[in-house]
């Protein structure tokens, strides 16, 4: 009950914005102490003993996959707010998450295949998990391009949270992939059952960084957000404006208005 | 029923007829797969092995060409108004203009298969292997195109953002096609294992696909 009635509080942009204004100096700060913690950290921990130092792309690699996956679930929430309770900031919520998130799966690739490069000897290969991460960072891109092929922002968010739950049957893929097909990539390690097979030296350090990434995530997410705000409040005022001017030079004080205004 | 029937009747007729451009899919597959070994070079050994790969992506390519009119003729004279407000739920509706389509566009694809496989040095089995797959994987193909065309035509927008937005849906589908072809030429994989996969694909892609297409129409159209 309290959390509908705070999202529903949420759903007027000006009090979001206000909120968003206070908490977002807090988040950044969060966000920068865990993550030079966590970087720490992480350059201290030890070197495996097959892997060397290049075990450190860990730190990194794993965080930002877990970050490509937990996006799209943030979107598909949001897709949901949008069809199912049009939830005002659902759509909003949605756009200004697709180029982080494709961001984090790019950063997720690119770690991987320098991870891969010593450990496996190649940069790329088509693995499963690699093959569905690859096709996450496609429907990424093709759900950015779907926003930016319309114009009118709530006609572009009905298709976009359609794309995106339908694309939300990629990430129980992506998850399970490695323990379906006896792959390359290493199975689950971190979160499974029977415990965690990492020792002890590597966990806190990347769980530092888990929590410090997805502390990111939603200071970039809420910043994001209240660009896109301000965004459709510019185009709002533009097409105002564009009406006045062709009201006004119709009645045929055009220019004088146009140089008011 | 009756209306689901005359729908289906309907989009057959107007896809077969002169203008329809169901046929064009056939000659499009015809010629990417006649394409392919100009790039490739004309042996026929690496040919008969990449033959079913080849195949694949000529038919894929060849029902997301036809995919873009499935709902923009029908946009443009009105008749998806009338489809959208009428009492036959939406959903029913769009299963039945998929169904139509695949019987226009897909199943000449197959059809034309053993004459393609011919081409590209296929013996029996091979030939009948891509047939099967893509026999239970096309459907797949038409029914997740769907939900992009019902997008493409709620946003007046076509061509290359259709591709963009459907050809990831559609990897599953080629892998495990492909996957089930080749295991039935050579590998030591079973032919079953990948082919009741890909008949699971299509299954699901049956019912996810209508409701997707159903709710992107009833939300984007005005």
């Amino acid at each position: 009950m309290k959390l509908t009635e705070t999202l529903t509080d949420l759903a007027n942009p000006t009090r979001f914005l206000a909120l968003t204004a206070r908490i977002l100096p807090w988040l950044a700060a969060m966000t920068a102490i865990l993550l030079a913690i966590g970087l720490y950290q992480s350059a201290m921990a030890p070197d495996d003993y097959q892997q060397g130092a290049t075990v450190k792309i860990m730190f990194i690699h794993v965080p930002n996959a877990w970050l490509s996956m937990f996006v799209w679930s943030v979107m598909s929430v949001a897709a949901l707010g949008t069809l199912v309770w049009r939830h005002p900031l659902a759509d909003v919520a949605a756009k200004a998450a697709a180029p982080i998130g494709a961001a984090f799966t790019f950063l997720a690739l690119v770690t991987g295949s320098l991870w891969g490069r010593p450990m496996w000897g190649t940069y790329w290969e088509w693995d499963a998990r690699l093959t569905s991460v690859l096709i996450l960072f496609l429907m990424y891109l093709g759900l950015m391009a779907l926003w930016r092929a319309v114009e009118d922002p709530s006609r572009a968010a009905r298709a976009a949270a359609v794309l995106t739950l339908v694309g939300a049957i990629n990430i129980p893929i992506i998850k399970f992939s490695v323990d379906w097909w006896n792959t390359l990539h290493q199975p689950a390690s971190v979160i499974r059952m029977g415990g965690s097979t990492l020792d002890k030296a590597f966990l806190w350090p990347l769980l530092v960084m888990a929590i410090a990434f997805s502390l990111l995530f939603v200071t970039l997410h809420l910043a994001a957000m209240r660009n896109e705000i301000l965004r459709r409040r510019v185009r709002n005022l533009q097409m105002m404006q564009a009406s006045r001017v062709a009201f006004t030079s119709e009645a045929g004080a055009g220019p004088k208005e146009i140089g008011a205004a | 029923m009756s209306a689901l029937a005359a729908l289906i009747r309907r989009d057959i007729r107007i896809a077969l007829r002169v203008g329809g451009g169901a046929l064009i899919g056939v000659l499009f597959f015809l010629t990417v797969t006649v394409l392919m070994p100009f790039a490739v070079g004309p042996d026929l050994a690496l040919l008969s092995r990449l033959g079913p790969a080849i195949l694949w992506l000529g038919a894929l390519l060849a029902s997301l060409l036809t995919l873009d009119r499935l709902f923009t003729a029908d946009h443009e004279d009105g008749s998806l108004d009338l489809i959208v407000m009428s009492r036959t739920p939406l959903e029913l509706a769009c299963a039945a203009k998929a169904l139509a389509h695949w019987l226009a566009a897909g199943l000449p694809l197959i059809i034309a298969t053993p004459i393609l496989g011919l081409l590209l040095n296929l013996d029996g089995t091979a030939t009948l292997a891509v047939a099967a797959t893509l026999l239970a994987g096309t459907p797949a193909l038409t029914f997740t195109g769907m939900i992009g065309a019902a997008l493409a035509v709620t946003l007046h927008r076509g061509g290359l953002l259709l591709a963009v937005l459907v050809l990831p849906l559609s990897i599953p589908v080629l892998i495990f096609g492909v996957a089930a072809s080749q295991a039935a030429i050579s590998g030591p994989l079973s032919f079953g294992t990948p082919f009741s996969i890909l008949c699971a694909l299509s299954l699901a892609s049956l019912v996810i696909g209508p409701f997707a297409a159903a709710a992107s129409l009833r939300h984007g159209l005005d």
